[in-house]
Protein backbone atom coordinates (compact mmCIF):
# COMPACT_ATOMS: atom_id res chain seq x y z
CA UNK A 1 0.00 0.00 0.00
CA UNK A 2 1.40 3.37 -0.94
CA UNK A 3 1.92 5.98 1.73
CA UNK A 4 -0.83 8.10 0.21
CA UNK A 5 -3.37 5.26 0.30
CA UNK A 6 -2.32 4.45 3.86
CA UNK A 7 -2.99 8.02 4.92
CA UNK A 8 -6.42 7.98 3.24
CA UNK A 9 -7.28 4.72 5.04
CA UNK A 10 -6.23 6.29 8.35
CA UNK A 11 -8.34 9.40 7.69
CA UNK A 12 -11.42 7.25 6.95
CA UNK A 13 -10.67 5.14 10.05
CA UNK A 14 -10.44 8.33 12.14
CA UNK A 15 -13.83 9.42 10.79
CA UNK A 16 -15.33 6.01 11.65
CA UNK A 17 -13.86 6.12 15.15
CA UNK A 18 -14.98 9.73 15.76
CA UNK A 19 -18.51 8.91 14.65
CA UNK A 20 -18.71 5.72 16.72
CA UNK A 21 -17.51 7.59 19.82
CA UNK A 22 -20.06 10.39 19.49
CA UNK A 23 -22.94 8.01 18.76
CA UNK A 24 -22.23 5.35 21.39
CA UNK A 25 -20.83 7.41 24.24
CA UNK A 26 -24.17 8.61 25.66
CA UNK A 27 -25.47 5.03 25.86
CA UNK A 28 -22.30 3.87 27.59
CA UNK A 29 -21.90 6.78 30.01
CA UNK A 30 -25.50 7.54 30.86
CA UNK A 31 -27.51 4.37 31.34
CA UNK A 32 -31.23 5.16 31.08
CA UNK A 33 -32.54 7.30 33.90
CA UNK A 34 -29.22 8.79 35.02
CA UNK A 35 -29.11 12.59 34.93
CA UNK A 36 -26.54 14.19 32.62
CA UNK A 37 -24.07 16.64 34.20
CA UNK A 38 -24.96 20.32 33.83
CA UNK A 39 -21.80 21.16 31.89
CA UNK A 40 -22.58 18.44 29.34
CA UNK A 41 -26.05 19.94 28.91
CA UNK A 42 -24.48 23.36 28.46
CA UNK A 43 -22.09 22.06 25.80
CA UNK A 44 -25.04 20.40 24.11
CA UNK A 45 -26.78 23.73 23.84
CA UNK A 46 -23.76 25.73 22.65
CA UNK A 47 -21.21 23.51 20.90
CA UNK A 48 -23.29 22.77 17.76
CA UNK A 49 -23.46 26.51 17.00
CA UNK A 50 -19.76 27.13 17.59
CA UNK A 51 -18.84 24.10 15.49
CA UNK A 52 -20.80 25.32 12.50
CA UNK A 53 -19.02 28.69 12.71
CA UNK A 54 -15.69 26.85 12.80
CA UNK A 55 -16.65 24.73 9.79
CA UNK A 56 -17.73 27.69 7.67
CA UNK A 57 -14.31 29.24 8.33
CA UNK A 58 -12.61 25.89 7.65
CA UNK A 59 -14.27 25.68 4.23
CA UNK A 60 -13.15 29.19 3.36
CA UNK A 61 -9.62 28.93 4.76
CA UNK A 62 -8.06 28.73 1.31
CA UNK A 63 -9.56 32.02 0.13
CA UNK A 64 -6.85 34.55 -0.68
CA UNK A 65 -8.17 38.06 -0.11
CA UNK A 66 -5.05 39.49 -1.75
CA UNK A 67 -5.37 37.20 -4.78
CA UNK A 68 -6.67 38.18 -8.23
CA UNK A 69 -10.37 37.78 -7.36
CA UNK A 70 -10.00 39.12 -3.77
CA UNK A 71 -12.29 36.37 -2.48
CA UNK A 72 -15.26 37.92 -4.26
CA UNK A 73 -16.69 34.63 -5.65
CA UNK A 74 -16.74 33.14 -2.14
CA UNK A 75 -18.17 36.29 -0.52
CA UNK A 76 -20.90 36.60 -3.18
CA UNK A 77 -21.80 32.91 -3.15
CA UNK A 78 -21.93 32.66 0.67
CA UNK A 79 -24.13 35.77 0.76
CA UNK A 80 -26.37 34.29 -1.96
CA UNK A 81 -26.76 30.99 -0.07
CA UNK A 82 -27.53 32.78 3.20
CA UNK A 83 -30.02 35.14 1.57
CA UNK A 84 -31.77 32.41 -0.43
CA UNK A 85 -31.99 30.24 2.66
CA UNK A 86 -33.45 33.06 4.73
CA UNK A 87 -36.07 33.74 2.06
CA UNK A 88 -37.03 30.21 0.99
CA UNK A 89 -35.75 28.00 3.81
CA UNK A 90 -35.27 25.06 1.44
CA UNK A 91 -31.88 23.44 2.16
CA UNK A 92 -31.53 21.52 -1.09
CA UNK A 93 -32.45 24.60 -3.15
CA UNK A 94 -30.02 26.82 -1.24
CA UNK A 95 -27.15 24.33 -1.58
CA UNK A 96 -27.88 23.48 -5.23
CA UNK A 97 -28.43 27.02 -6.49
CA UNK A 98 -25.55 28.39 -4.40
CA UNK A 99 -23.13 25.82 -5.80
CA UNK A 100 -24.18 26.44 -9.40
CA UNK A 101 -23.85 30.20 -8.81
CA UNK A 102 -20.36 29.71 -7.40
CA UNK A 103 -19.34 27.48 -10.31
CA UNK A 104 -20.51 30.12 -12.77
CA UNK A 105 -18.55 32.77 -10.86
CA UNK A 106 -15.25 30.88 -10.76
CA UNK A 107 -15.51 29.39 -14.25
CA UNK A 108 -16.82 32.38 -16.21
CA UNK A 109 -16.92 35.65 -14.33
CA UNK A 110 -13.65 35.46 -12.42
CA UNK A 111 -11.86 32.98 -14.68
CA UNK A 112 -8.18 33.86 -14.53
CA UNK B 1 -42.58 -10.99 4.00
CA UNK B 2 -41.55 -11.08 7.64
CA UNK B 3 -42.02 -7.77 9.51
CA UNK B 4 -44.40 -6.64 6.77
CA UNK B 5 -46.54 -4.52 9.10
CA UNK B 6 -43.51 -2.78 10.59
CA UNK B 7 -41.93 -2.36 7.19
CA UNK B 8 -44.95 -0.71 5.64
CA UNK B 9 -45.43 1.49 8.67
CA UNK B 10 -41.80 2.65 8.55
CA UNK B 11 -41.47 3.32 4.83
CA UNK B 12 -43.76 6.38 4.38
CA UNK B 13 -42.07 8.01 7.36
CA UNK B 14 -38.71 7.81 5.62
CA UNK B 15 -39.79 9.32 2.29
CA UNK B 16 -38.59 12.86 3.09
CA UNK B 17 -35.24 11.39 4.13
CA UNK B 18 -35.15 9.39 0.88
CA UNK B 19 -35.44 12.55 -1.22
CA UNK B 20 -32.74 14.35 0.74
CA UNK B 21 -30.34 11.40 0.98
CA UNK B 22 -30.57 10.42 -2.66
CA UNK B 23 -29.78 14.00 -3.65
CA UNK B 24 -27.02 14.68 -1.12
CA UNK B 25 -25.65 11.13 -1.45
CA UNK B 26 -25.34 11.47 -5.22
CA UNK B 27 -23.60 14.81 -4.85
CA UNK B 28 -21.24 13.18 -2.34
CA UNK B 29 -20.37 10.33 -4.70
CA UNK B 30 -19.67 12.80 -7.51
CA UNK B 31 -17.49 14.97 -5.26
CA UNK B 32 -15.46 11.97 -4.11
CA UNK B 33 -15.07 10.85 -7.69
CA UNK B 34 -13.87 14.19 -9.07
CA UNK B 35 -11.39 14.39 -6.18
CA UNK B 36 -9.89 11.06 -7.20
CA UNK B 37 -11.65 8.74 -4.74
CA UNK B 38 -13.61 6.08 -6.60
CA UNK B 39 -16.54 3.85 -5.80
CA UNK B 40 -14.67 1.69 -3.26
CA UNK B 41 -13.82 4.68 -1.06
CA UNK B 42 -17.33 6.08 -1.39
CA UNK B 43 -18.94 2.75 -0.50
CA UNK B 44 -16.64 2.24 2.49
CA UNK B 45 -17.36 5.73 3.82
CA UNK B 46 -21.14 5.54 3.36
CA UNK B 47 -21.34 2.08 4.95
CA UNK B 48 -18.88 2.57 7.79
CA UNK B 49 -18.79 6.30 8.61
CA UNK B 50 -22.40 7.03 7.66
CA UNK B 51 -22.47 10.67 8.73
CA UNK B 52 -23.45 13.05 5.93
CA UNK B 53 -21.79 16.33 6.76
CA UNK B 54 -18.68 14.58 8.10
CA UNK B 55 -18.32 12.63 4.86
CA UNK B 56 -18.56 15.88 2.89
CA UNK B 57 -15.87 17.35 5.11
CA UNK B 58 -13.99 14.07 4.60
CA UNK B 59 -13.69 14.80 0.88
CA UNK B 60 -11.69 17.91 1.74
CA UNK B 61 -9.69 16.08 4.40
CA UNK B 62 -8.86 13.21 2.04
CA UNK B 63 -8.03 15.52 -0.85
CA UNK B 64 -5.63 17.54 1.30
CA UNK B 65 -4.34 14.43 3.17
CA UNK B 66 -4.73 15.96 6.63
CA UNK B 67 -3.15 14.44 9.70
CA UNK B 68 -5.43 11.56 10.88
CA UNK B 69 -5.38 13.00 14.40
CA UNK B 70 -6.80 16.27 13.04
CA UNK B 71 -9.37 14.19 11.15
CA UNK B 72 -10.37 12.50 14.41
CA UNK B 73 -10.80 15.81 16.23
CA UNK B 74 -12.77 17.26 13.33
CA UNK B 75 -15.02 14.19 13.42
CA UNK B 76 -15.57 14.53 17.15
CA UNK B 77 -16.37 18.25 16.90
CA UNK B 78 -18.65 17.98 13.90
CA UNK B 79 -20.43 14.96 15.36
CA UNK B 80 -20.65 16.32 18.90
CA UNK B 81 -24.32 17.01 18.27
CA UNK B 82 -24.86 13.24 18.09
CA UNK B 83 -24.04 13.07 21.78
CA UNK B 84 -27.21 14.99 22.40
CA UNK B 85 -29.30 12.93 20.03
CA UNK B 86 -28.07 9.94 21.98
CA UNK B 87 -28.91 11.55 25.30
CA UNK B 88 -32.45 12.32 24.11
CA UNK B 89 -32.87 8.76 22.82
CA UNK B 90 -31.66 7.09 26.04
CA UNK B 91 -35.19 6.40 27.17
CA UNK B 92 -36.47 5.14 23.83
CA UNK B 93 -33.52 3.00 22.81
CA UNK B 94 -32.66 2.00 26.37
CA UNK B 95 -35.12 -0.88 26.33
CA UNK B 96 -34.49 -2.10 22.78
CA UNK B 97 -33.30 -5.68 22.90
CA UNK B 98 -32.27 -6.71 19.41
CA UNK B 99 -30.10 -4.76 16.98
CA UNK B 100 -29.55 -1.93 19.47
CA UNK B 101 -25.93 -1.34 18.34
CA UNK B 102 -27.11 -0.82 14.77
CA UNK B 103 -29.82 1.63 15.86
CA UNK B 104 -27.18 3.66 17.70
CA UNK B 105 -24.68 3.41 14.84
CA UNK B 106 -27.28 4.68 12.38
CA UNK B 107 -28.57 7.59 14.44
CA UNK B 108 -27.91 10.35 11.89
CA UNK B 109 -29.52 13.80 12.02
CA UNK B 110 -32.26 12.69 9.64
CA UNK B 111 -32.96 9.33 11.29
CA UNK B 112 -33.06 11.06 14.66
CA UNK B 113 -35.56 13.58 13.30
CA UNK B 114 -37.84 10.68 12.25
CA UNK B 115 -37.53 8.44 15.32
CA UNK B 116 -37.43 11.05 18.07
CA UNK B 117 -41.11 11.92 17.76
CA UNK B 118 -42.23 8.50 16.58
CA UNK B 119 -44.74 6.52 18.62
CA UNK B 120 -45.55 3.36 16.67
CA UNK B 121 -48.99 1.84 17.40
CA UNK B 122 -49.09 -0.78 20.12
CA UNK B 123 -49.77 -3.75 17.84
CA UNK B 124 -46.44 -3.21 16.05
CA UNK B 125 -43.04 -4.31 17.30
CA UNK B 126 -41.44 -0.95 18.15
CA UNK B 127 -37.88 -2.22 17.90
CA UNK B 128 -38.53 -3.44 14.36
CA UNK B 129 -40.05 -0.11 13.31
CA UNK B 130 -36.94 1.72 14.56
CA UNK B 131 -34.76 -0.84 12.83
CA UNK B 132 -36.51 -0.45 9.49
CA UNK B 133 -36.45 3.34 9.61
CA UNK B 134 -32.70 3.23 10.35
CA UNK B 135 -31.93 0.59 7.73
CA UNK B 136 -34.00 2.24 4.98
CA UNK B 137 -32.35 5.58 5.62
CA UNK B 138 -28.90 4.08 5.30
CA UNK B 139 -29.95 2.30 2.10
CA UNK B 140 -30.96 5.63 0.57
CA UNK B 141 -27.66 7.17 1.56
CA UNK B 142 -25.56 4.29 0.24
CA UNK B 143 -27.64 4.05 -2.97
CA UNK B 144 -27.32 7.79 -3.59
CA UNK B 145 -23.58 7.87 -3.02
CA UNK B 146 -22.95 4.81 -5.24
CA UNK B 147 -25.08 6.39 -7.94
CA UNK B 148 -22.95 9.53 -7.68
CA UNK B 149 -19.71 7.54 -7.70
CA UNK B 150 -20.75 5.91 -10.98
CA UNK B 151 -22.22 9.10 -12.46
CA UNK B 152 -18.94 10.88 -11.68
CA UNK B 153 -17.25 8.84 -14.43
CA UNK B 154 -19.59 10.21 -17.06
CA UNK B 155 -19.30 13.85 -16.12
CA UNK B 156 -17.91 15.83 -19.00
CA UNK B 157 -18.54 19.38 -17.81
CA UNK B 158 -16.04 21.44 -15.84
CA UNK B 159 -16.53 20.61 -12.15
CA UNK B 160 -14.38 23.47 -10.84
CA UNK B 161 -16.20 24.96 -7.87
CA UNK B 162 -18.37 21.89 -7.19
CA UNK B 163 -16.69 21.59 -3.79
CA UNK B 164 -18.58 24.71 -2.78
CA UNK B 165 -21.52 22.38 -2.01
CA UNK B 166 -19.83 21.66 1.33
CA UNK B 167 -19.47 25.35 2.19
CA UNK B 168 -23.09 25.89 1.15
CA UNK B 169 -24.22 23.01 3.38
CA UNK B 170 -22.53 24.51 6.43
CA UNK B 171 -23.77 28.02 5.64
CA UNK B 172 -27.32 26.62 5.42
CA UNK B 173 -27.02 24.90 8.80
CA UNK B 174 -25.47 28.08 10.22
CA UNK B 175 -28.41 30.18 8.97
CA UNK B 176 -30.91 27.65 10.38
CA UNK B 177 -29.18 27.73 13.74
CA UNK B 178 -29.05 31.54 13.72
CA UNK B 179 -32.84 31.57 14.12
CA UNK B 180 -32.27 30.38 17.69
CA UNK B 181 -31.34 33.48 19.63
CA UNK B 182 -29.39 31.64 22.32
CA UNK B 183 -27.12 30.37 19.55
CA UNK B 184 -25.77 33.78 18.56
CA UNK B 185 -22.96 33.91 21.12
CA UNK B 186 -21.53 30.43 20.40
CA UNK B 187 -21.98 30.91 16.64
CA UNK B 188 -20.03 34.17 16.72
CA UNK B 189 -17.48 32.56 19.02
CA UNK B 190 -17.02 29.74 16.49
CA UNK B 191 -16.43 32.18 13.64
CA UNK B 192 -14.33 34.61 15.71
CA UNK B 193 -12.04 32.03 17.32
CA UNK B 194 -11.49 30.33 13.96
CA UNK B 195 -10.66 33.52 12.08
CA UNK B 196 -8.31 34.59 14.89
CA UNK B 197 -6.48 31.24 14.88
CA UNK B 198 -6.45 31.18 11.07
CA UNK B 199 -4.59 34.51 11.09
CA UNK B 200 -2.25 33.42 13.90
CA UNK B 201 -1.48 29.82 12.91
CA UNK B 202 -2.18 29.69 9.18
CA UNK B 203 -4.58 27.58 7.12
CA UNK B 204 -2.88 24.23 7.80
CA UNK B 205 -2.81 24.26 11.57
CA UNK B 206 -5.54 26.53 12.93
CA UNK B 207 -8.20 23.89 13.64
CA UNK B 208 -6.94 22.47 16.92
CA UNK B 209 -6.01 25.84 18.46
CA UNK B 210 -9.45 27.12 17.41
CA UNK B 211 -11.12 24.15 19.13
CA UNK B 212 -9.13 24.84 22.30
CA UNK B 213 -10.16 28.51 22.29
CA UNK B 214 -13.82 27.55 21.75
CA UNK B 215 -13.77 25.06 24.63
CA UNK B 216 -11.97 27.51 26.91
CA UNK B 217 -14.43 30.34 26.22
CA UNK B 218 -17.47 28.05 26.56
CA UNK B 219 -16.07 26.69 29.82
CA UNK B 220 -15.52 30.22 31.13
CA UNK B 221 -19.04 31.26 30.06
CA UNK B 222 -20.47 28.23 31.80
CA UNK B 223 -18.66 29.05 35.04
CA UNK B 224 -19.84 32.65 34.78
CA UNK B 225 -23.47 31.70 34.17
CA UNK B 226 -23.37 29.28 37.06
CA UNK B 227 -21.93 31.78 39.52
CA UNK B 228 -24.43 34.37 38.28
CA UNK B 229 -27.26 31.97 38.99
CA UNK B 230 -25.93 31.29 42.47
CA UNK B 231 -25.55 35.01 43.10
CA UNK B 232 -29.06 35.67 41.84
CA UNK B 233 -30.33 33.16 44.34
CA UNK B 234 -28.33 34.82 47.09
CA UNK B 235 -29.51 38.21 45.82
CA UNK B 236 -33.12 37.07 45.97
CA UNK B 237 -32.62 35.88 49.50
CA UNK B 238 -31.07 39.22 50.40
CA UNK B 239 -33.93 41.15 48.83
CA UNK B 240 -36.41 39.21 50.87
CA UNK B 241 -34.50 40.14 53.98
CA UNK B 242 -33.58 43.76 53.34
CA UNK B 243 -36.31 44.99 51.03
CA UNK B 244 -36.65 44.39 47.32
CA UNK B 245 -34.97 47.34 45.62
CA UNK B 246 -31.61 47.30 47.33
CA UNK B 247 -31.31 43.55 46.88
CA UNK B 248 -32.01 43.68 43.16
CA UNK B 249 -29.61 46.56 42.72
CA UNK B 250 -26.90 44.67 44.52
CA UNK B 251 -27.64 41.64 42.37
CA UNK B 252 -27.32 43.69 39.20
CA UNK B 253 -24.05 45.22 40.32
CA UNK B 254 -22.69 41.80 41.14
CA UNK B 255 -23.75 40.54 37.71
CA UNK B 256 -21.86 43.33 36.02
CA UNK B 257 -18.83 42.68 38.16
CA UNK B 258 -18.48 39.02 37.14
Amino acid sequence: MSQETMRSVLIVAAMVLGTLITRFLPFLVFPAGKKTPAFVDYLGRTLPYATMGLLVVYCLKGVDLAGPSHGLPEILAVAAVALLHRLKGNSLLSIGAGTVFYMILVQMVFAG
Amino acid sequence: MKDRAEWSYAFPRTVPVMVGYLFLGTAYGILMNVNGFGIGWTAAASLLVYAGSLQYLGVTMLASAVNPVTALFMSLMLNARHLFYGISMLGKYGEVKKKKPYLIFGLTDETFSVVCNERPPKQLDQDKVYFWVTAMDQCYWVAGSLLGAVAGNFITFDTTGLDFALTALFVVIFVDQWKQREGHMPALLGVGASVLCLVLFGADSFIIPAMIVIFAVLGARYQKERSRRTEQETGQKASRETGKETGQKAGREKEEAV
